[in-house]
């Protein structure tokens, strides 16, 4: 479904990612996991249109993204730092977000509007929210357009127990439903039951592609954390 | 675009510093054009206020807006929408609202109190002046990534356009004085739209005596018709090309 071939992205001297090449497929649970500056973000954000790559194509169902902008009404991202107009109030958000994809036929999915009870505080403007109501904010807005995509930035991070155990039961039910997800984190212990393929990042190059077994297998642990720090440390050594 | 503008529009309106500046605007036009005993002196006082205040108000206004909105930004830029569309919304969003607030702060009280040639040339002056140094705003933030950094530089441009540049054509004058300076002065002029705008405005305003045999070349000049169109079109090229490079910047810009 997404297909990203020999990637590579540099900010001035500072080569960010270094020849990627990665697949990802329909009905996928991949976590880009990383240490920070790995270029994780700005992997996804390159497949977001966000950031453009020096070189290297990327292809969205076959068709390459560069100057497209109608693929990414397949995708639900969720940043990690959600900032929304000051003055404007949570409702007016959702508004807002309806309005631009305003030609979006299908049907709508408000399940985590009410179930993280964004509902009952419609009216509360976006500059009085507090850090994690804003990413419950900008989780609902994700999965609103029910799209084929999801691209969650560190989608737990800032949330309460509760709000994170409803976030990750619908990205499950997401996945079911046959969606591609796409989770950067460093929470690790987080993913442990949701993903099944980890690509693991660091300096711009990709060190593990493979499923959570083949990697439990590769380092001789358990425990998705100590895996990691496996890797990582092999690395380093 | 419209739908990107519509909200954008709702964020500004409701900015409790947009609301101020409309006030501001207001109180300052009421209370110049009740206290001058004749109309044209309320407008040379209102001159001076609009082009020292709007352009400074609106570089202000639209670096700030535009650096603490961007993240939204890249949000909307993660949504299905052209990037030109989203930077074509902020332009016409900040536009329509600073423009409104000197149509409403100082166009309303002008047509109640000094509806002349004059006060119109100063209401469009001021309407280009806004629409100019937006457009410079939106180039020098999509060109700056630090906000510190970019507010300095756009302090700078106001100094530059409002004082620094006069000084530099006062010196032109007295080392050239014994030259036939006045034709160039026309397209130095050209150089600096608020320095334009009050050339336009003060030969409206029937005084341009007071500038001396300049004063005679800009009247010539200015005052034909000819000279109104290419003052217009200079001024059309200052918004269009700070705009459309911001522009050509903004859709290659990683955010």
């Amino acid at each position: 479904m997404i297909e990203i071939k020999n990637i590579s992205k540099h900010f001035g001297k500072l080569e960010v990612l270094k020849q990627v090449n990665l697949h990802f497929s329909k009905g996928e649970c991949v976590a880009l996991l990383g240490p920070n500056g790995s270029g994780k973000t700005t992997l996804v954000k390159s497949i977001l249109g966000m950031v453009l790559p020096s070189s290297g194509e990327i292809f969205f169902d076959g068709k390459s993204i560069f100057k497209d902008w109608h693929y990414r009404e397949n995708i639900g991202y969720m940043p990690q730092i959600g900032r929304y107009p000051e003055n404007l109030s949570i409702g007016q958000v959702f508004d807002l977000m309806q309005d631009i994809r305003r030609d979006f036929k299908g049907e709508k999915d408000r399940e985590l509007i009410q179930s993280l009870q964004l509902d009952t505080m419609m009216d509360k403007k976006m500059r009085t929210l507090s850090g994690g109501t804003r990413q419950k904010v900008s989780a609902a807005l994700a999965f609103l357009f029910n799209p084929e995509v999801l691209f969650l930035d560190e989608p737990t991070a800032g949330l309460d127990p509760e709000s994170s155990l409803i976030l990750k039961s619908k990205i499950i039910q997401a996945q079911q439903s046959g969606k591609l997800i796409l989770i950067t984190s460093h929470v690790l212990s987080e993913l442990d039951q949701l993903v099944n393929r980890i690509v693991f990042i660091q300096d711009g190059n990709i060190l593990f592609n493979d499923s959570l077994e083949e990697l439990h297998l590769f380092s001789g642990k358990t425990n998705l954390t100590e895996a990691i720090a496996h890797i990582m440390k092999n690395r380093h050594g | 675009m419209g739908r990107i503008i519509k909200h954008i529009l709702a964020d500004i309106l409701r900015n409790k510093i947009m609301i101020a500046y409309l006030i501001f605007l207001l109180v300052a036009s009421l209370s110049v054009f009740n206290l001058q005993d004749t109309a044209v002196k309320g407008l040379v006082s209102m001159l001076n206020i609009i082009i020292f205040i709007v352009p400074l108000f609106s570089m202000v206004f639209a670096t700030i807006y535009l650096y603490n909105s961007a993240e939204f930004i890249e949000l909307l830029v993660s949504q299905p929408v052209r990037r030109t569309t989203i930077w074509s919304g902020l332009f016409v969003g900040l536009s329509v609202a600073l423009v409104g607030s000197v149509i409403v702060g100082f166009g309303i009280p002008m047509l109640l109190y000094a509806m002349t040639a004059g006060g119109i040339t100063i209401l469009l002056s001021g309407i280009f002046l806004t629409l100019i140094f937006t457009a410079i705003s939106m180039l020098v933030v999509v060109s700056t990534r630090d906000k510190a950094r970019g507010v300095g530089k756009i302090i700078m441009l106001w100094l530059f356009f409002s004082l620094i540049f006069d000084a530099l054509v006062l010196l032109l004058i007295f080392q050239l004085a014994d030259y036939p300076i006045e034709q160039p002065m026309i397209l130095i002029s050209f150089l600096n739209p608020i320095d334009m705008a009050r050339i336009m405005a003060l030969l409206q305003l029937d005084i341009s005596a007071l500038m001396g045999m300049t004063g005679a070349i800009f009247r010539d000049f200015f005052g034909s018709t000819l000279g109104i169109f290419i003052a217009i079109a200079a001024m059309l090229l200052w918004i269009a090309v700070p705009y459309l490079l911001s522009k050509a910047k903004f859709s290659r810009k990683d955010l």
